[in-house]
């Protein structure tokens, strides 16, 4: 049986999270996902005809909040995990596209 | 190469994100709260760390019900929340919650008042809710700096069909929206402060020689202002135009399929954007860490009657009603607030169009020299309907009403008190009315017989008299009476 998830879609999933794998992971990352999807994929035998299509695994609707402010954090906590900040924003390497 | 002139219909859809004016944001309860210092308005909820739990806020979700109901949409019943993936530094969680396949409102339109008093409708595919990201400074060489203050503040996506044929239509499109979302409370919609922000789509139809070529949509990004709107579909239209001219068949829409292009606001113009080529790839699916909503018929209708009556509707009864002409019907719907106070005087039993002059007069002009509306400058309605009826009755004149106008904004006194205090009451009694009227008439004989003898110069010779009494009343003689006088004793009056 073909692996589901070859090396190219595993290049793929990793370049849209931003994660830099070497080639040697690229094949261990594919072969540890496929067996995951195997895995779950044991869900598909069976038969969900006439069955609704599930929003959420939980059974709750409506959990909402009031709209009355609670407390925020200093900006000192806030940035306390940052790797690096500029007074009190967070500095993240050059952002060359700047649509926003 | 096309030469000639080729039947060009422009075809445009507008993506316009709102933010909804909430005290807090939409999944945690940080202020939101524009300017305030960098990174203070954050908690673990909105800096996306592991294992919080975000929680819908009721306020955010009522005011997208609430813009969708007055969109004429289908709006409540079963809607969930999904996460869009992408990375960007300014959304700390990589993903945003949002709404794809069951948005909270679908299927309405919405009367666009166009330039030339013509009314357009626009159908509205959907309106969903989604959290704002961050923002980026890009004001340092070799950084970005990012501010977390604006993350999760709540947005309402609003997505129009593509039924939006000019630049002009579109600005009015965005106007429109502008003011209902005002209007209804939803937003402050203020362009400065990112409130309201634009996406046209746009491509063209061309017909020529016997066939339609379509070419390819263009996205537009992150529009700031109705100016940047109107200006990048125009020259979208122009471009695409001359793209296509060049070359009919490779310029088309099965060939290129769609593109994103940025504004440059100094160029003004759309620049090309390096595709990534993942860009599109969101990969959304269900977000596990909110429940789905389900509003019903109950809550639907209980904000529903929130609602109430809208610009245009209140525009078409100040015109029918109150008789105004169309320019200070407009002038007044611009937001709710303003047409209560007149709606209010008139209620309080004053004349609809005096309460109009004091409103688009003074009002109108200290509204304008402050930047607010005019229902901001603090007038009360019983102020408003006192001064009218004042007006109305003689009591007072247009010009002493103008002063006491300024003074009871200030001061939230009584306009008679003000009036009264100030000696800017006018005055009504008719022996002294008398004595004025006669001094006039004996000190301007010729003026006087000009009246009498009729012909070109009676108006201006009446008008004249008419002047030279409110001077020696120092302005404060009651004009009707005067003139009523004058024209008794002139011998029947001047037509
Ligand atoms: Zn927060």
């Amino acid at each position: 049986m073909p692996q589901k998830i070859d090396n190219e879609l595993v290049r793929h999933i990793a370049k849209l999270g931003r994660i830099e794998l070497a080639d040697e992971q690229v094949g261990t990352f594919g072969r540890q996902l496929s067996a995951i999807l195997d895995y779950v994929g044991k869900l598909q035998e069976l038969n969900t005809d006439g069955i609704e299509p599930m929003a959420h695994a939980v059974e709750l609707r409506n959990v909402l909040a009031d709209d009355s402010p609670g407390e925020s954090l200093k900006p000192d906590q806030a940035l306390a995990n940052a790797p690096q900040r500029d007074g009190d924003f967070f500095a993240v390497p050059k952002v060359i596209d700047d649509s926003q | 190469m096309v030469e000639g002139d080729p039947d060009v219909k422009p075809i445009v859809g507008l993506e316009i994100h709102v933010e909804l004016h909430t005290a807090t944001k939409m999944f945690c309860r940080c202020p939101n709260r524009f300017g305030d210092p960098p990174n203070s308005n954050v908690c673990p909820v909105c800096l996306g760390m592991p294992g919080v739990l975000p929680v819908m806020n009721r306020k955010a979700l009522e005011l997208g019900i609430k813009v969708g109901l007055a969109l004429n949409c289908s709006a409540g019943g079963f809607s969930k929340w999904d996460r869009k993936g992408y990375y960007y530094p300014d959304l700390p969680k990589n993903y945003q919650i949002s709404q794809y396949d069951l948005p909270i409102c679908r299927d309405g339109w919405i009367e666009v008042p166009l330039d030339d008093g013509a009314v357009k409708k626009v159908r509205i595919r959907r309106a969903h809710l989604e959290e704002d990201a961050g923002k980026n400074i890009h004001d340092h060489a070799d950084h970005t700096g990012v501010d977390l203050n604006r993350a999760g503040v709540p947005l309402l996506e609003i997505v129009s069909e593509p039924d939006i044929n000019s630049s002009h239509e579109a600005g009015a499109y965005a106007r429109a929206m502008q003011r209902l979302v005002r209007w209804l409370g939803a937003s402050q919609a203020n362009m400065q402060m990112g409130h309201i922000r634009f996406e046209p789509n746009i491509n063209l139809h061309i017909a020529s020689a016997g066939k339609t070529y379509k070419t390819p949509i263009v996205e537009v990004k992150n529009l700031n202002s109705f100016k940047a709107l109107e200006a990048a579909v125009a020259f979208e239209i122009g471009r695409q135009t001359e793209e296509w001219r060049a070359d009919p068949e490779g310029f088309s829409l099965e060939k290129l399929s769609k593109q994103n292009r940025g504004w440059d606001d100094v160029r003004m113009a759309t620049v090309f954007q390096r595709e990534k080529e993942e860009a599109h790839d969101y990969r959304y699916f269900p977000e596990p860490d909110l429940a789905p909503v389900e509003v019903g018929e109950t809550w639907l209708e209980s904000i529903r009657s929130q609602v109430g009556e809208l610009p245009l509707q209140r525009r078409e009864r100040y015109i029918k009603e109150y008789g105004l002409a169309f320019k200070d019907a407009d002038a007044l719907t611009q937001d709710g607030p303003t047409g209560d106070l007149l709606d209010g005087a008139v209620k309080a039993g004053a004349d609809p169009k005096r309460s109009v002059n004091l409103l688009l007069g003074r009002g109108a002009a200290i509204a304008n020299e402050r930047g607010c509306q005019i229902a901001e400058i603090g007038l009360a309605v019983e102020q408003l309907a006192e001064l009218a009826k004042m007006l109305a009755d003689q009591e007072i004149n247009a010009t002493a009403a103008a002063k006491v106008f300024d003074l009871m904004i200030a001061g939230r006194q009584n306009p008679r008190q003000i009036a009264m205090k100030q000696g800017l009451l006018a005055v009504t009694d008719a022996g002294q009315i008398e004595k004025w009227v006669d001094q006039a008439i004996a000190d301007n004989p010729s003026a006087v017989q000009d009246v009498r003898q009729g012909g070109k110069k009676q108006k201006k010779a009446f008008g004249f008299l008419m002047g030279q009494v409110m001077q020696k009343s120092r302005g404060a003689a009651a004009a009707r009476q005067v003139q009523d006088l004058l024209e008794k004793k002139l011998g029947g009056g001047q037509q």
